[in-house]
């Protein structure tokens, strides 16, 4: 029902006035308002408007009236800053560390600051960090990219050969395996941001790892697996399935138009679309052609989902289908009562999104919300669904299904199979109370 | 058979080439035809070819030499493959741990200062059947290293190509079986005179506590595997009574800093003001904006409110007001300073500007010079006089 409601033109309130309106003192004039806009608008969208006018002297707006420096003198010549920034009224929106997470910086990640982004990209400077072992801005030209294993002719590239090579452009989420996995027992943190912030989104340019591994001679007979190494302190390394691995993994040096961030491998990765962030190795130097998984610290130590009985699970690799509302969310005011516009990503390792559902009743009834384009396989998507706020407590939660049919659960659901320990793969539908003092808060339901 | 190719094409685009040369195998006989008639007409069939054919790389990049390889190929898998040949001491590895592991990881491996504990909750029950008893009970908070290991390999592996933390790959490769050995004697896994080399590894991994510890069962990594967790479609009267389970406490309105500086300043929302209490109803945006424009002069409209300037410089992703965080509470740096120093406010600028540890602990804090003198001033200050509203 809403989805029709939203397409339809709403005339600004301006235009509903007299001329006598217009010279009406101000808090009159807000209730004359309100009562012209509800008579005016059989659709009854309330209180919206009224904020503009709350600023406003006898004759109008001095944001209008008095014309700013900006309209009256010369502004900045290009180039002023030759790589751009954000308007400095948007210094707000910061990567930041979760308190009290981890202790030592160099072994620590940064939450992007989902409350804020538009629909599907991650801006390059907000993309979420994940180091191991610290970060490096390494020289792209002493850089080298090995293939070893089961391979006919183990090779060598630098990264003047892989970027002069045929490359491939493709959008995809990344996610750490450990994205909302301070919630598995209870709410721990406040916002979007330390929720679900170790997300990002790219278009990702690279070479298909299938034309390299061919390239070299893969013995597709014996090879089962790969391992993926980088060439920071840490040397990461990950299993990756060969199925994987054949099918749409790439070795990318392009982040959203760019070289790849340092923050995020400059200057090559491993994309391992659909799959957790820590198998996309950064600083990659080396892949190894192998018959068995490697069973490396990331894959038996760490990244191991702990089960009710006591066994771990390995290799749990594939982010599966999740979505949260990211406006309204946790830690935000509402400014007013009225209309919003209930937004939010879904993705879906697996695939592609299908529907998404938003409950704002604490999931007792669900209506689809709109699905923005592109919806694109391993992405996140974007959407949307109108609300109005009546002032009263609400419950908001999202609910996405994929292209496998795959339905995101509620965190209830999440512990009757896999308990509270598990640390990692928490795709739980998440909740936002919006409490009657305007305040929404992250709570878990049932 | 490439040259021909370059050569007819050395007219083009450097991109067209680049597809030809990449699929000069599929499409030279037709490129060669075409030589005689016009590279007009070469170029558009390339590019259909170059649409139609799988790309194959060709003759870009270079045979790895032996010696590249054996520099690089370090990874031990579980099967022991590439671990290399040596051996190490407990004596020895509790030599080499006192001088370049235990400052992280504690003399007995069980710190929690700066990474998780390596050694506890293990016994020697759960060596004899290999699954650590702590991890079903749930009775232990964190999980040691030594309650996950379900391989002795990656032990080895990880300690030779990470550690030290600051200096990876710097350990003789008998050093690392001595670490390696040590580690396992600080678990009671094996005794002090233990010596270990390639040679007895598999034996020693059989008495990991956690060697069983370990499952593949589930639909998390085989692409098409199947889902364990099924969400429900229902859209109407899905739940009859909704309970909030969990929420976050009050004490911890403030534990991720001011929410208020954390989000946009335009649109329909704004952060949360986190340095104070919630608010007990509502106030729209615009009377609140009004408030303050029509309200008396007050800190609010002042040029430096150091509580603004705490939570712009991230002071407060570290400290909280009145709770620990990483560092001391700002209550507990006034009542520790302000109490015992006459001039506690230009202690605090030096401490803020260059950083230090020890005084609350082992975390050091980071030098902060890269804010603005008057900035750290006047955040001292406000700690100094501890007003905190």
């Amino acid at each position: 029902m809403s989805l029709t409601r939203f397409g339809r033109l709403q005339k600004a309130p301006e235009f509903f006035l007299t001329r006598d309106a217009m010279s009406l003192p101000r808090d009159d004039r807000r209730t004359f308002l309100r009562k012209a806009f509800a008579a005016a608008s059989a659709a009854s969208i309330v209180a919206a408007a009224p904020r503009a006018f709350a600023q406003a002297g006898a004759l109008g707006d001095p944001a209008i009236l008095n014309l700013p420096a900006h309209s009256k003198g010369l502004g900045q010549p290009v180039a002023a800053r030759p790589y751009g920034l954000p308007s400095k009224y948007e210094e707000n929106l910061q990567r930041r560390e979760s308190p009290g997470l981890t202790r030592v910086g160099a072994a620590s990640v940064s939450f992007a600051p989902l409350q804020g982004f538009f629909g599907i990209i991650t801006p390059s400077g907000l993309h979420f960090e994940r180091h191991h072992q610290g970060w490096w801005d390494i020289d792209p030209a002493q850089h080298r990219f090995m293939i070893n294993g089961l391979v006919k002719n183990p090779k060598v590239y630098t990264m003047d050969d892989l970027m002069r090579m045929p490359s491939v452009s493709r959008m995809h989420f990344l996610e750490c395996g450990a994205n909302t996995g301070m919630e598995w027992g209870n709410v721990a943190v406040p916002t979007v941001q330390y929720t679900h912030g170790m997300l990002s989104c790219c278009e990702f340019t690279g070479v298909p790892l299938k034309w390299l591994l061919d390239d070299c001679g893969i013995d597709m007979k014996k090879a089962k697996f790969i391992l993926a190494e980088g060439a920071d302190g840490s040397s990461m390394t990950r299993t990756i399935n060969l199925s994987n691995a054949m099918d749409d993994v790439m070795v990318a040096y392009g982040m959203n138009g760019e070289m790849l961030r340092p923050e995020n491998g400059y200057p090559l990765r491993l994309v391992v679309p659909g799959v957790q962030g820590v198998s996309w190795v950064k600083y990659l130097r080396r892949i190894e052609v192998g018959d068995m998984p490697y069973a490396t610290k990331d894959e038996t130590l760490h990244y191991v989902d702990l089960m009710p009985d006591g066994q771990h699970r390995q290799y749990s690799s594939i982010q599966e289908v999740k979505s949260v509302i990211t406006s309204p969310s946790g830690g935000q005011v509402l400014v007013d009562k009225g209309f919003f516009n209930i937004t939010g990503i879904a993705w879906s390792g697996r695939g592609k999104i299908r529907k998404v559902d938003v409950s704002v009743d604490g999931g007792k009834n669900w209506k689809v919300a709109r699905l923005e384009t592109p919806i694109l396989d391993k992405c996140l998507t974007r959407f949307n669904l109108d609300w109005i706020w009546d002032g009263a407590d609400a419950i908001l939660m999202a609910r996405a299904t994929d292209s496998t049919g795959q339905v995101q659960a509620t965190i209830s659901e999440m512990r009757k199979v896999r308990g509270t320990r598990s640390i990692y793969h928490n795709n739980a539908i998440q909740s936002w109370l919006v409490s009657a003092n305007g305040e929404v808060s992250n709570v878990q339901i049932g | 058979m490439f040259r021909s190719v370059n050569t007819l094409l050395a007219g083009c685009d450097e991109r067209l080439r680049r597809y030809a040369t990449a699929r000069v195998r599929q499409v030279h006989v037709a490129a060669v035809r075409l030589a005689s008639i016009s590279s007009r007409a070469a170029i558009s069939v390339l590019t259909v070819a170059a649409v139609s054919v799988a790309a194959t790389p060709v003759n870009l990049g270079r045979l790895a030499t032996p010696a590249e390889i054996k520099a690089w190929d370090i990874d031990v898998r579980p099967d022991f493959a590439g671990l290399p040949a040596g051996s190490g001491t407990v004596a020895r590895g509790q030599e080499v741990w006192e001088s370049k592991c235990e400052n992280c990881h504690g003399a007995f491996g069980e710190s929690n200062e700066v990474f998780t504990p390596i050694i506890g909750h293990t016994t020697k029950d759960d060596i004899r059947t290999g699954h650590v008893a702590a991890l079903r009970s749930g009775t232990v908070p964190q999980r040691t290293t030594l309650m996950k290991l379900s391989e002795l390999s990656v032990l080895w592996d990880y300690i030779n190509r990470a550690m030290p933390w600051n200096a990876p790959k710097s350990l003789s490769t008998d050093d690392v079986y001595a670490v390696v050995a040590y580690i396992l004697n600080l678990a009671g896994v094996v005794p002090n005179d233990y010596v270990l080399s390639e040679k007895n590894m598999q034996a020693t991994h059989n008495l990991l506590p956690n060697r069983n510890g370990k499952t593949r069962e589930h639909g998390l990594w085989e692409l098409g595997a199947k889902p364990d967790v099924q969400g429900s479609v229902c859209m109407t009267n899905c739940a009859p009574k909704v309970t909030i389970s969990s929420h976050l406490p009050d004490f911890a309105r403030n534990a991720h800093g001011d929410i208020s500086a954390q989000n946009r300043m335009l649109g329909g929302l704004r952060g949360a003001d986190t340095l104070r209490p919630a608010p007990t109803e509502f106030v729209t945006l615009a009377a609140r904006v009004n408030k303050v424009a029509t309200g008396p002069a007050s800190a609010a409209s002042g040029a430096t409110d150091p509580a603004k300037l705490a939570a712009q410089h991230a002071c407060l992703a570290c400290h909280g007001i009145a709770n620990k965080i990483v560092g001391p509470a700002f209550i507990d740096v006034h009542k520790k300073y302000a109490a015992q120093k006459s001039d506690a406010a230009k202690l605090l600028v030096v401490r803020i500007k260059s950083g230090g540890s020890g005084a609350w602990g082992s975390i050091p804090m980071p030098a902060q010079d890269h804010v603005p003198d008057a900035d750290i001033r006047a955040i001292a200050e406000w700690i100094a006089a501890g007003k905190f509203q």
